[in-house]
């Protein structure tokens, strides 16, 4: 059983909304004391998220929440975007896969750094990708 | 346009990042550093990350691709003062920085580089005064 004990939305339509959304996300997590590592990796992670969100879809809207599972605090992060959707999530999924010019380390070196991820994406209509950071996890 | 400065040091070129880099920032740094280095014919890039608190995929690429032109050039390129944070999502995230020297931190890094440029220069200068030394 998840709890929503405070969220805030972003939109990030340009390069320029990033770094302060990954500030948000930040300031969040230091809002529930995660340690440096894991607020590393999480704001990393939301770095590859956004970027992939601007790159292929033109931008989107983000949800910020502090979420709290039992005794476990939390941060969850939803990016939305209404872009053309990923045809082939296994193969987006894949290490080195990249139908743009990157590294193709955006979306499963975004699952490695978070606690539990998930993405539902509809050629189209556009991609929801969620993901959690659990305070020690 | 907002710009990250590049400092001239002797045969160095030293850069600070001292701000998160969206992304046309981290392009600019890119083509200034490589315009920077033909110029000046500079022999080492040092860039200092120490205040950054992320590195994510693009800008290890961007870094990636600052060694490899300088490296073209003739100069070395030693990265310093990685946090340790920042280190460990590095490796999780699956990234390499191919090609780019690292140091703990700006005055290790310095050494480095001068190390790096001697090693190569004493080779020459041994070849040619190798009867006169001895």
């Amino acid at each position: 059983m998840i709890v929503v004990l405070n969220k805030d939305s972003l939109l990030v339509g340009k390069e320029q909304d990033v770094v302060p959304f990954l500030s948000r996300v930040k300031e969040y997590a230091t809002k529930i004391s995660m340690g440096l590592v894991n607020q590393t990796k999480l704001v990393t992670a939301c770095s590859e998220l956004a970027r992939n969100m601007l790159k292929y879809a033109g931008g989107g809207s983000t949800l910020i929440e502090i979420i709290s599972k039992g005794r476990e605090n939390g941060i969850r992060v939803t990016f939305t975007d209404k872009g053309p959707g990923i045809e082939d999530i296994q193969k987006a999924m894949e290490d080195g896969f990249s139908t743009g010019k990157s590294l193709g380390l955006g979306l499963p070196g975004a699952k490695r750094l978070a606690s539990e991820f998930d993405i539902k994406s509809t050629v189209g209509e556009g991609t929801t990708v969620m993901i959690i950071k659990w305070k020690n996890g | 346009m907002d710009r990250i400065p590049i400092l001239q040091m002797g045969k160095f070129l030293l850069v600070t990042i001292q701000v998160d880099l969206y992304d046309r920032l981290a392009l600019n740094l890119e083509t200034d550093l490589a315009q920077m280095v033909y110029k000046t014919g500079a022999r080492g890039v040092l860039i200092d990350i120490s205040a950054l608190s992320i590195v994510d995929s693009f800008m290890g690429r961007i870094i990636g691709n600052i060694g490899t032109m300088s490296k073209i050039m003739d100069a070395e390129t030693v990265l310093v003062g990685m946090q340790p944070a920042v280190a460990i999502t590095l490796v999780e995230l699956g990234l390499e920085l191919k090609g780019v020297s690292t140091a703990l931190n700006v005055e290790k890094g310095m050494l480095l580089l001068r190390n790096k440029i001697d090693s190569f220069s004493e080779t020459d200068i041994e070849e040619q005064d190798d009867s006169s030394a001895e």
